[in-house]
Formats: C-alpha cells, structure tokens, sequence
C-alpha cells in the first residue's frame, strides 16, 4: 500500500501540472511580453521597455467605455435584481423558491452568444423598431447603441446578482424583521435599518461578481454595439487577431487584471467594514 | 411583487422564446410569423459547416469535461489532507482560474503556446528519426481541450470539495474499523457521497465548454467550435437558420443544467 503523502502527491500532480501550464505560465507570458516590442511582421520581440504602458492612452477610448458601462451596467442589474432576491428570500412560498431560484440561475449557465444574439434579433430592423414603426410610435434605432450594450448586459448578467443577494436576504433572522414591525417601524424603516444593511454582504460580492466579469466582456458589446462601443476586451481582440501586436496588447491586458485588482481589493475592504466577513457563495 | 417578479421571468425567457418561436417561421423576418415550418431546421442540420462544427464542440466538451472531472475529483479529495502553503497555493490557482476573465485567459493562453510551440518544433524536427516527416504542433483539438479544462478543472474541484467537507467522517473511520481497505472504503463509502458533486460537476464543465466562445476564438487553430461558427455566421447577417441553431444549442444546455441542478438539489436534501 502507498504510503498516504505520496498518494496525496500523486492525486494532485495531474491539476497542478495543468493549472501551471494553463494558468501560471500563460500569465507570465504575457506579464514578460508586455515589457517587449511588436516584431516587423506581428508577434513579439524581446525586449524590455515601458513605452507599451506609456501607449496605453490611445486605447483610452475603450478603458472608458469600459470603465463608464460596466458600472452603470451593475448598478442596472442590482437595481432589478434586488426585488426579486427579496421576493424569493422572504415573500415567495417556499414550495416553489427552489424552482423559482432554478429558473433565475438556468439563464447564466446558458450561451451568452445565443442570448446576445436574441436581442439582436429583438433590437434589430426587423424586430422592434419595426413593429413600433407598424403600431405608429416612429422607428427608432436600437441596435448597435449603448442603450443596446445596457441591456444585454443586464439580460447576461442579471442572475449572476441576484444569486449572492438572496443568499444573504434567505440567512437573514426573520424573527428581527418581526420585531421591529413589533416595536412599531413602518415596512419602511424596517427594510433600510434592518433588512437592507443585513444583506449588504450579498449585495457586495453581487456587484463585485458583475463587476470582474464585465470589465473582461467582449461578446456582448461586439454584437450588440456594432464596432460603435467597444470595451477593453474588443481592443484586446483587434490588437491580437487583427493587428498581431502581442507586445502592446499584452500591456492593456495587463492594465485591465491591474484595474480589476485594484477595484476587487477596494471592494474587499468595503464590504469586511459592512458586513464582517464575505459570504461565500457558490455559482449553482 | 408577484408581478414585478413575473416581469422579470418574462424578461428572461422571452428573448429565448422568441428566438425558440422564430426559429420554426416560414418566413425569413423577426418582425412577422408567416406561418409553421421546420424548414430551418433541416437547413441547418443539413448544412456540412454545422455538423462539422458542432463535431468539434461535442469532442472538445466531453474530453476537457471528462478530463477535468477525473482530475479534479482527485485535487478535490487529496486537499482534505494538504495544509499550510501548498494548500494556500492551490487555493489562490482555483480562486485565479475562476476570477481572470475568459479574454485574458484566452489571449495568454495563445501567445504562450504559441511560442512554446515555435521554440518545439524546431527541435522536434531535428530529433525525429524519418527526415521532414517530424509532426508540427499548432493550436487545435489539444490547445482547445485543454484551456477549457483549465477552468472546468477548477469548478470541479469546487463543487466536490463541498460535497467532500459536508460528508460524513465517522463512516469512513467506521468502514475502516470494520476492516474495509481504503480503496474498498473509497468505493463503498466515499464515492457514493461524492459522486452527485462529480456528476453536476461534469454536466456544468461540459456546458460551460460547449457554450464557449471566447477562449476557443484565441485558442481553436484551424479548428471551428459551434459558437464560433454561429458568431462568425450573425457577422453576415441574421437568418432563421441561426434562430434553429441556437434553439438546438439552448435545449442541449437546459437539460445538461436541469439534470445537473436536481442531482445538486436532491444531494443537499439528502
């Protein structure tokens, strides 16, 4: 019989070599590439300067976009998200919560292409605006706006808020939200003293969730905003399939995991103040 | 309440509906339903580029989601007994994999084996012993296998690491004083507990590796996966041969979740 250290050794051999030639050396590449130079014909040619970084500002456009939409996008989705977390946490009959949670999280699991794709379909010439124009309200244009951007967004992203939400809201003692209609609160005071800081926890790691994932979206403003708005991730497939300037992509690659970093640790910091401890939650 | 939660269903699934409904017109536009027909669907069943495509996606998914499972399991059960800085290491890879979005991944991903691969292939050519017959590797099955593995692996590792922590020990120690080997406790005890997280685990890689877009846009080579066809296909204009496409990709991963959710749910009741 093997001897229990090496078996734990060999059981974990297999993922660690793969996570280190999948993960750890692809993301030392690029932190070493984006030091480097574009060769004559694309690709990369060692090097080590700083003038990738200092090139960031003519990607500016796309930082923005980024850095403007993926805010507004999160607060968009806890804006609708929050009232069906509550509803499902705490009004919904508990028969049917689990199938009404099963049906929120299905979608995210789901191709976000397909999805994106539906809204083309909905938002193009022969969807909406057509059938406003036929009902006589104008015919205005949908597709390949920021409106259009926002609302895939939402559509894709949607779930992923209200998951960690209504964790918190469902661990919540109901018996405090008794007694404070006991002791004489309106519903009103009741949810911004009790209910809402109790779930700040939730709503944290909600917003940090979307957040991450929307700073790296690329699908949905390739699709939905027509090359008109664009986010970092565009600017990082032009720069590696179009133009093949790896030296210089890698470097907004690299601005992009630093903002995000720096936005997560804030977040972290924020959210421990609030609530004492992240919750921890699972995407399923 | 009730009807603010409503609207919100419907603004889930109507957009899948519609594309679900479409996909049956006879007519070619979103704007009007001219009447009944699978006419798209034998379209795009019929279309050699689909079949192809969806070929590529069906062996990458089972074999990074096969892969990942097996891998994963056993990462997931060997950390029970890993302490101090190799579990903060593995801890801080599964958080990483998870968190870096598919882009930086994909890119990465990319540029490094692609360099990899050109400093190999030159000495592969010179160490094999037929002359110019040496194989060239390139981005393809195997770069596509295993970047979606990379992150299955993770999820796996994951899902069964909480089914690992919620099982009961004193069985195994019980198994084990009545006498069991502990491959035969593994088998009789462990597995059995285990196995519903490695199931949903499976189910969620594979889903997660077919509805791909993004890492397999970097990483396919040569090769072409469903969704990047579909992608590739809107860039040319929207077709109902699409919405039948899309359909078809829809229902594959609402079972695949639907079966892996009530495996979940069933295993926390239990």
């Amino acid at each position: 019989m093997m001897r229990p250290r090496y078996r734990t050794a060999l059981f974990l051999l297999p993922a660690g070599a793969w996570f280190f030639a999948m993960l750890v050396l692809p993301l030392v590449v690029v932190f070493v590439f984006s030091f480097g130079e574009r060769g004559p014909a694309g690709g990369y040619v060692p090097a080590f300067t700083f003038d990738n970084f200092l090139n960031l500002g003519s990607r500016w456009a796309a930082f923005k976009n980024t850095l403007v939409l993926a805010p507004v996008g999160t607060f968009v989705c806890l804006l609708i998200a929050y009232p069906l977390a509550y509803f499902l946490a705490i009004r919904a009959n508990a028969k049917w919560r689990t199938l009404l949670l099963i049906l929120v999280i299905v979608p995210f699991w789901t191709s976000i292409l397909i999805r994106s794709y539906a809204w083309i379909f909905l938002l193009g010439g022969q969807g909406l605006p057509a059938l406003l124009n036929a009902l006589g309200l104008g015919n205005p244009r949908l597709i390949n706006t920021p409106f259009a951007v926002l609302v895939g967004i939402v559509y894709g992203y949607l779930p992923l808020m209200v998951f960690p939400i209504y964790v918190s809201l469902e661990r919540l003692d109901k018996r405090l939200l008794e007694a404070s209609s006991d002791l004489g609160c309106t519903p009103a005071r009741t949810f911004f003293n009790v209910t809402l800081p109790m779930s700040m926890a939730g709503v944290a790691t909600g917003c940090m969730l979307v957040f991450i994932l929307l700073m790296g979206e690329f699908l949905i403003p390739a699709m939905l905003g027509g090359g008109k708005v664009f986010f970092v991730g565009n600017a990082l497939v032009d720069l590696f399939l179009q133009s093949r300037n790896w030296a210089f992509g890698s470097a907004v690659a690299m601005a992009l995991v630093l903002v995000m970093l720096i936005t997560v640790t804030a977040y972290m910091r924020v959210t421990r103040r609030w609530a004492g401890g992240r919750d921890d939650i699972s995407l399923m | 309440m009730r009807i603010y939660a409503l609207a919100v269903y419907l603004f889930l699934y109507i957009p899948i509906g519609i594309i679900a409904l479409f996909s049956f017109n006879a007519g070619k536009h979103a704007s009007q339903f001219t009447g009944f027909s699978v006419q798209w669907y034998g379209k795009a069943l019929g279309n050699p580029f689909v079949t192809e495509a969806f070929q590529t996606s069906l062996t990458v998914a089972l074999s990074s989601a096969v892969l990942a499972s097996l891998f994963g399991t056993m990462a997931a059960l060997a950390l029970q007994s890993v302490k101090g800085k190799l579990r903060v290491a593995f801890d801080a890879l599964i958080y990483i994999a998870v968190m870096v979005p598919g882009i930086v991944i994909g890119i990465a991903t990319l540029i490094a084996l692609v360099t990899v691969f050109d400093w190999l292939n030159p000495m592969l050519a010179a160490l094999w012993p037929v002359a110019d017959a040496a194989p060239q590797l390139s981005l393809g099955y195997g770069s596509l296998i295993a970047a979606h593995g990379l992150f299955s692996m993770a999820l796996v590792i994951i899902i069964v690491r909480a089914r690992v922590s919620g099982m009961d020990r004193s069985l195994i120690e019980a198994s084990a004083d009545l006498g069991a080997t502990p491959w035969g406790t593994f088998r009789q005890v462990t597995l059995p507990q285990i196995f519903p997280g490695i199931l949903a685990g499976f189910l969620l890689a594979f889903t997660f590796s077919f509805d791909d877009f993004i890492i397999a846009f970097f990483v396919a080579g040569s090769q072409t996966t469903l969704p990047i066809y579909v992608f590739s296909s809107i860039r040319r204009g929207v077709t109902p041969e699409i919405n039948a496409i899309g359909s078809m990709v829809l229902a594959v991963s609402l079972i695949l979740l639907i079966t892996a959710q009530s495996i979940l749910q069933r295993g926390r009741k239990a």
